[in-house]
């Protein structure tokens, strides 16, 4: 038999590859390596998806996000809903009440100009529905070539009530982990788009404004430690965050995560795993464990949050560690992911 | 989900469990063949389920791991093209060449898209006819219906600015070199449900024959695992060699004849070089020469190269079931799914990151 050997590894990297953008762990290794050396201040280090300070005697969030999502139109929403909806909910997850946005677009040469009217009027309506005005915004033109059509950025700013202290980092061993409704449809929504896949039930994205839920499940408990939308690098993502951020390890049942059929078929279709499939619409919430039976009946009294149930539990084990208990019982890792998920070739 | 849901009941898998118990009284090594069988073996836990007198090793059943250097590099080569638009399963992406991957090409301007079928890419080349577009044809049996249709079409459309470029490997002979190296330890093989689809078990016949193994053709659900072990057991224990059918629901003795026939009509058995393994005679297959036209080795001239592997890591120990993942110095430490030093880390497939995934917590060596 021949010799047994393996490859190199690569030179460091030198350039922005698509998984920096993924939020797994080369979107974190960017964050730890050119953004915080260069940026780090305590209110930044929270890694918050919002930052609150006080001002002028009131408590504000801010946040922003940029939306590059291809196709621009996708079942269940569009671009402009989803620039309202990501930024309305980077808000809610700090427990603000959004008031304003801004709305930056950056225009491809050659776009049409119907295409540019029904992303607006679709923004427009989901701002309408969220009870948020946009009162300040900008447009760039780059040459065709240069950009995907378009492009959106849009700034947040919200209120936060007094007494409202939400954080990755306030995560306590017994407390409950708590999710709002069955995950994957946003992501599988836009896959199927974007590959031109067909299913038999088509899968529409979740997108939708979490705020008023959040107001909802506020007004029910004090005990909410923490919140966050598992958008891109879906539930799994979002928890290895927590988990680090707050020094804890966190275990979910398998059994307790709901998975819509259709996204699961699809999942099994693609070779993707929907615990890392990305959201619009769904929050996790980190809870005392004393009140999490009231905070999802109240979740569940809301459209949003009908499907919410306890999925896990916080505990003291290895700082970082997320674990699963599956259908079978045993135990394994939910690790972050590195780069984009990848389908599978068989 | 029908056809899901009751293979991942725990009551069942839980009856397998204990009627594994009642049935081992001796220590058996046993090999799953499959990289997308380790992934679900890790991902249900199931090696923690069974007895621990059932050793299960990992096969080299990953194609994305064993797909040799070279032929990366060729992909590389091609793909940085600008008039190429290079096309292929997403997984190869991430496969470190000697120097550099698909994800750097396309970094660097390359036009490398993903697709889920060759015949998207087919799709693309007519969409394209002033570019020249290359499918990354790699896999074992299961791919090859596919790929050899997508070039089979080609050929009948005339669509010339299409090729593949052929990196085939066979399970059978993969599994003789197991058999014939000295150090083998692996005493029963689940053999890959997937490549059986296609060819059927028939082959496996011979191997069980000659080599005094059993094999049981497994699917890729928990309760198939956890039934193809039994079915293992069951055998070694009243020491019978022979082929088993585990995943009936999808697999016949003589596999999808049609898939086959379109098969030898494009490809041709060929030797092979094994990422990880080395060469093994008449171990995969080749585009027939009628297909040279659509070759992409022929197409762009690509000249034949060794690239020596340096020993690294002990991925080819790994793939031949002789130590595990976590036996590797490098292992959580110099080789990551970021940074991976040896094949089976690169694909989700591959032993050593379905153990990185489900088995290990970020520091280097710990395990869960």
């Amino acid at each position: 038999m021949s010799i047994f050997t393996c490859p190199l590894p690569l030179p460091a990297r030198d350039r922005i590859l698509l998984g920096h953008g993924s939020g797994g762990k080369l979107s974190a290794e960017l964050m730890r390596d050119i953004f915080l050396p260069a940026l780090s201040n305590p209110m930044l280090d929270r890694l918050d998806d919002q930052a609150v300070f006080a001002a002028g005697g009131v408590r504000l969030a801010m946040t922003t996000d940029s939306f590059v999502v291809k196709p621009l139109f996708f079942r269940g929403g569009d671009i402009g809903s989803l620039a309202v909806h990501g930024t309305v909910n980077d808000l809610a997850m700090g427990g603000a009440t959004p008031l304003y946005l801004s709305a930056a677009f950056i225009l491809e040469e050659g776009l049409a100009m119907d295409t540019l009217r029904r992303v607006t009027e679709s923004l427009a309506q989901a701002a309408r529905e969220a009870g948020v005005r946009v009162i300040t915004g900008d447009t760039k033109v780059v040459e065709k070539g240069s950009g995907d059509g378009l492009f959106i950025n849009t700034t947040g700013i919200g209120l936060v009530p007094e007494r409202v202290e939400l954080s990755a980092d306030r995560a306590k061993p017994g407390d409950a982990v708590i999710l709002s409704g069955s995950i994957g449809e946003h992501g599988i929504a836009i896959l199927a788009e974007r590959e031109g896949l067909e299913f038999e039930t088509p899968v529409g994205s979740d997108s939708a404004a979490l705020h008023t839920l959040v107001a909802e499940m506020l007004a029910a408990a004090r005990g909410i430690r923490c919140l966050r939308d598992p958008t891109r690098g879906g539930v799994s993502s979002t928890l290895n965050e927590i988990a680090r951020q707050s020094k804890v390890s966190i275990r979910i049942e398998e059994r307790a995560i709901t998975v819509r059929p259709e996204v699961q078929g699809a999942c099994e279709l693609l070779g993707l795993d929907p615990l890392y499939v990305a959201n619009e619409g769904k929050l996790i919430a980190i809870v005392d464990p004393a009140q999490a039976e009231a905070v999802v009946s109240a979740m569940r009294r809301h459209p949003l949050g009908e499907g919410a149930g306890i999925i896990g539990s916080v505990g003291d084990g290895p700082p970082g560690l997320v674990t699963i208990r599956t259908a079978l019982g045993t135990v394994r890792i939910v690790d972050m992911l590195s780069g984009d998920q990848l389908p599978r070739i068989c | 989900m029908k056809y899901i849901d009751e293979y991942r009941d725990p009551k069942i898998a839980e009856a397998l469990v204990r009627k594994l118990q009642r049935q081992v009284t001796r220590p058996w090594v046993l090999m799953e063949i499959c990289g997308g069988q380790t992934h679900t073996l890790m991902r249900y836990g199931i090696d923690e389920l069974i007895p621990r007198q059932i050793e299960l090793v990992h096969g080299p059943g990953c194609p994305v791991c064993v797909t040799p250097l070279e032929v990366v590099d060729k992909a590389i080569e091609i793909a940085a093209r600008p008039e190429v638009i290079f096309v292929s399963y997403g997984d190869m992406l991430r496969v470190p060449g000697s120097r550099s991957d698909l994800f750097r090409v396309k970094a660097e301007g390359g036009d490398v898209r993903i697709a889920y079928t060759p015949m998207d890419a087919l799709k693309i080349a007519r969409a394209n006819p002033g570019r020249r577009v290359v499918f990354f044809a790699i896999g074992f049996e299961t791919t090859a219906p596919a790929n050899a249709m997508a070039v089979w079409q080609a050929k009948r459309e005339g669509l010339a600015n299409f090729s593949l470029l052929v990196s085939h490997v066979l399970v059978p002979p993969a599994i003789r070199m197991l058999l014939e190296s000295p150090a083998n330890r692996v005493q029963g093989f689940i053999a890959p449900g997937h490549v059986c689809t296609v060819m059927g078990y028939r082959q496996y016949e011979d191997l069980a024959a000659r080599y005094r193994v059993p094999f049981v053709v497994g699917g890729f659900e928990p309760v198939d695992l956890l039934e193809s072990i039994s079915m293992l057991v069951a055998q070694l224990e009243e020491g019978r060699a022979e082929v088993e059918n585990q995943y009936a629901r999808a697999v016949s003795r003589e596999g999808n004849a049609p898939a086959q026939r379109l098969i030898g009509d494009v490809f041709e058995e060929a030797d092979r070089k094994w990422r990880g393994i080395g060469p093994i005679p008449r171990s995969g297959w080749r585009l027939r020469p009628e297909f040279d036209a659509w070759n992409a080795e022929k197409v762009f001239g690509i000249p034949e190269k060794d690239v020596p592997e340096p020993p690294e890591c002990i991925s080819a120990l790994v793939l031949q079931g002789l130590k595990k993942p976590l036996d590797c110095p490098a292992f959580g430490a110099g080789c990551t799914p970021e940074r991976p030093l040896g094949a089976p880390m690169v694909s989700g497939e591959g032993a050593c990151a379905a153990y990185y995934r489900y088995k290990t917590h970020g520091a280097p060596g710990a395990s869960a």
